[in-house]
């Protein structure tokens, strides 16, 4: 086959990228720079797109022998992703931009351009593991649990994961930086990136703050009435405890959680540990990584968490929204996170959480 | 590479001597450093003492641009003129000399055809010329091959005794070029656009012209540019320089170039092509509705080099500056391609990108849809 190999100049796509090529493909190597004035240099495990991993990225294209080239997607990225971070903070959800970039950006405007050109598929370092099925390619977990992106990758339509190629999801990560280095990949030990790229100081709330400002505002119980002061919504998390500063204690001494943002009213609500548990939840606009589903309540797992746990779950599809309940309640579940449900190892689908339930 | 200058470089690497040495082996490749200088004065048009070997057309260009405005500004002009379509090499030193130096830039823009305004030149010399520490202008565009009038920015020049300064990188040994007969203050050249080797190039400095330098140290060529001297890669330049180009065949295979990429692309235009003179081997043409750097590795793919504007130190294309002074707007400048043609270019090769393009362009259409 004839691929695209998207480099980001880190261990896992260089590898990706020389095991698509030693299996025999077409490969050519492309790094998308994603940030319209990309940093000099890489800080630690923070950030990508830096000049320094765009030289990284055309190193590795270069030992493993593949043409390379880069591809300007900053304008794309702003728009699908920076600006969607954005305006869901705004609306007081807690969006993942990794899975927007996977949706929009790499399997979207990456994959569409090189299918256009003449290619058949992209190769990425994503750990997950795709399998030929009676519908079709199907998504699945990596082997190497710790390193599973499966959750990033569920918003993939059948389509999509069609023309992804994970060579990564049969080896551990630690087995994939001995073969880096007997590959004589220069990136071998470079350290792996964490947090959110487009956020360099690794401080959301403070890049939050700088980019939609921030106005104090109450700090309400569940009863609505008035107990602290917060210093911008964006700041607060769900389920969070810490730094809530509040003045009135609570009868028993408890200590209270966040529980709800709300946005319009720049209000954060507070309350008890038991009060942040959930047992149900709807998403919206879900994606069905393979056969689509159905308003029968099935048994499965859900994440809702990069690197969370599957909890075990029912679910069904009603037309309009995912609903999946819970058998034991969850801490801390905030709107526009993604919902991933999974049938043993593989991913179903996934949609954005846009209510919970106790 | 030149062939005779890659033999001529590998008997210098062979030699021991420092040019600068007063031993007999130093004053032996002294004597072949300074025939080389001697022949690429015949070249050049110039006195031989009036070049300055340096490692690379931009450390000659940024010596010349920054070495004269210093020099002035201590006589009162703090003006910086440069064309809208210069190199970076030109562009980026100015502009460094007004962020960190308190030099004063104008830019002049360019007509349609890619040529620098020169009436807007001689409004700035008539109201300002006084002001002005040095005009620099390249001889011609590296990106559509425009060639520009730099005999009578000179003239114009000369009214107000401002010095100019030429990147003549471009035209050296394409098209006739005169230090003496332009009268020019200085010229900037680089050997590994003529088939001589990467990593030297040259200051023409007027005679009795003296600048502040940039490197300090041995003071070897006229105290301006300190640093042994690069003996195998200037008489490389040299036997370069000497070699004949065949500019006629190049020019040739240049039109029938254009004409078949325009007959089997209606849409294309060519950039720069109304100017009255340009290079023989650069052609830069627009293909509406692509992406260059898509048009690039499709290109690449087959075989073919082209390239596209620059790339920023990311490696991300940008709208070429030049395409934009010349009235582009971004979409349109990224839509926009060069290709050299030169010595070892054949016929065969050109009727082969001339059949492969239609294809080639339909499919980066496409991709630009999507």
């Amino acid at each position: 086959m004839k691929l695209i190999a998207a480099m980001s100049g880190g261990v896992d796509s260089a590898v990706a990228a020389a095991r698509a090529a030693e299996a025999g493909h077409e490969v050519t190597g492309v790094h998308l720079a994603l940030a319209a004035n990309p940093q000099k240099y890489r800080s630690g495990a923070r950030g990508c797109c830096t000049i320094e991993d765009s030289h990284d990225a055309r190193r590795a294209a270069d030992v493993v022998g593949i043409p390379f080239y880069i591809w300007d997607m900053a304008e794309e990225f702003h728009q699908g992703v920076v600006e969607n971070f954005l305006s869901e903070y705004a609306s007081g959800r807690t969006p993942n931009p990794c899975l927007r970039c996977n949706e929009k950006i790499k399997f979207a405007a990456v994959l569409d351009r090189a299918r256009a050109m003449g290619f058949d598929g992209v190769v990425t370092g994503h750990y997950a593991i795709t399998r030929e099925g009676s519908t079709g390619k199907t998504l699945h977990r990596a082997i190497d649990n710790s390193k599973d992106q499966s959750y990033v990758l569920a918003v993939l339509t059948i389509e999509q994961i069609a023309g992804a190629i994970f060579p990564l999801g049969d080896t551990e990560k630690v087995d994939i930086r001995k073969e880096a280095a007997e590959r004589g990949l220069y990136v071998a030990n470079k350290p792996d990136s964490h947090d959110i790229c487009f956020v360099p100081s690794g401080n959301n709330a403070s890049w939050l703050h700088d980019r939609l400002g921030s106005e104090v505002g109450p700090i309400v119980d569940q009863s609505g009435t008035k107990i602290g002061e917060h210093k911008g919504a964006y700041t607060y998390t769900i389920g969070q405890r810490k730094g809530l500063g509040l003045s009135v204690p609570t009868e028993d001494g408890s200590p209270r959680f966040v529980l709800k943002i709300e946005p319009k009213t720049n209000t954060v609500v507070v309350g008890s540990r038991e009060e942040l548990a959930i047992t149900k939840m709807f998403g919206e606009k879900p994606v069905w990584c393979g056969p689509e589903v159905t308003d029968k309540p099935t048994q499965g797992f859900v994440q809702i968490r990069a690197h969370g746990q599957a909890l075990p779950c029912e679910y069904f599809y009603d037309g309009n929204q995912l609903v999946a309940t819970l058998e034991k309640p969850l801490l801390g579940l905030a709107t526009g996170q993604a919902m991933v449900i999974y049938d043993g190892d593989r991913v179903v689908g996934s949609a954005t959480v846009s209510e919970t339930l106790a | 590479m030149v062939s005779g200058a890659i033999e001529a470089m590998r008997t210098q690497l062979e030699k021991l001597g420092n040019p600068s040495s007063l031993h007999t082996q130093g004053r032996e490749v002294r004597k072949e450093l300074e025939l080389a200088r001697e022949q690429l004065a015949k070249v050049i048009g110039c006195h031989a003492s009036e070049i300055i070997f340096t490692g690379s057309g931009t450390e000659a260009n940024n010596t010349a641009i920054k070495g004269l405005y210093w020099k002035n500004r201590a006589l009162g002009r703090n003006l910086v003129v440069i064309s809208a379509i210069e190199h970076h090499a030109i562009l980026d030193p100015a502009h460094w000399l007004h962020d960190h130096d308190g030099a004063e830039v104008v830019s002049i823009g360019v007509t349609k055809s890619g040529v620098v305004d020169l009436d807007a030149l001689k409004v700035l010399i008539d109201n300002r010329g006084d002001e002005i520490a040095v005009i620099s202008v390249m001889h011609s565009n590296n990106e559509t091959g425009v060639i520009q009038p730099i005999a009578q920015i000179v003239a114009m020049a000369n009214v107000a005794s401002i010095p100019v300064h030429s990147d003549c990188v471009q035209s050296f040994c394409k098209v006739p070029l005169s230090f003496a007969e332009l009268g020019l203050t200085a010229m900037t050249l680089s050997a590994h656009k003529i088939g001589g080797p990467l990593g030297i190039g040259i200051l023409v400095l007027k005679r009795g012209i003296d600048i502040p330098a940039i490197l300090h140290g041995g003071g070897q060529e006229r105290d301006i540019r300190s640093g042994t001297l690069n003996a195998p890669s200037i008489v490389g330049f040299a036997v370069a320089a000497t070699s004949s180009i065949p500019v006629a065949e190049i020019a040739e295979l240049r039109e029938e170039f254009t004409s078949g990429v325009l007959a089997e692309i209606p849409d294309a235009f060519l950039n720069g092509d109304s100017a009255q003179e340009h290079l023989p081997g650069i052609v830069n043409i627009t293909f509406p509705g692509t992406e260059s750097d898509t048009l690039l590795l499709l290109l690449d793919s087959k075989g073919i080099s082209a390239s596209t504007g620059s790339a920023c130190t990311a490696g991300v294309q940008r709208p070429s500056h030049v395409l934009l002074a010349m009235g582009h707007n971004d979409k349109s400048a990224r839509s926009s391609l060069r290709f050299s043609l030169g010595a070892t270019t054949t016929r065969d090769e050109i009727k082969k990108v001339i059949e492969l393009l239609p294809s080639v362009i339909e499919q980066a259409r496409t991709a630009n849809l999507r």
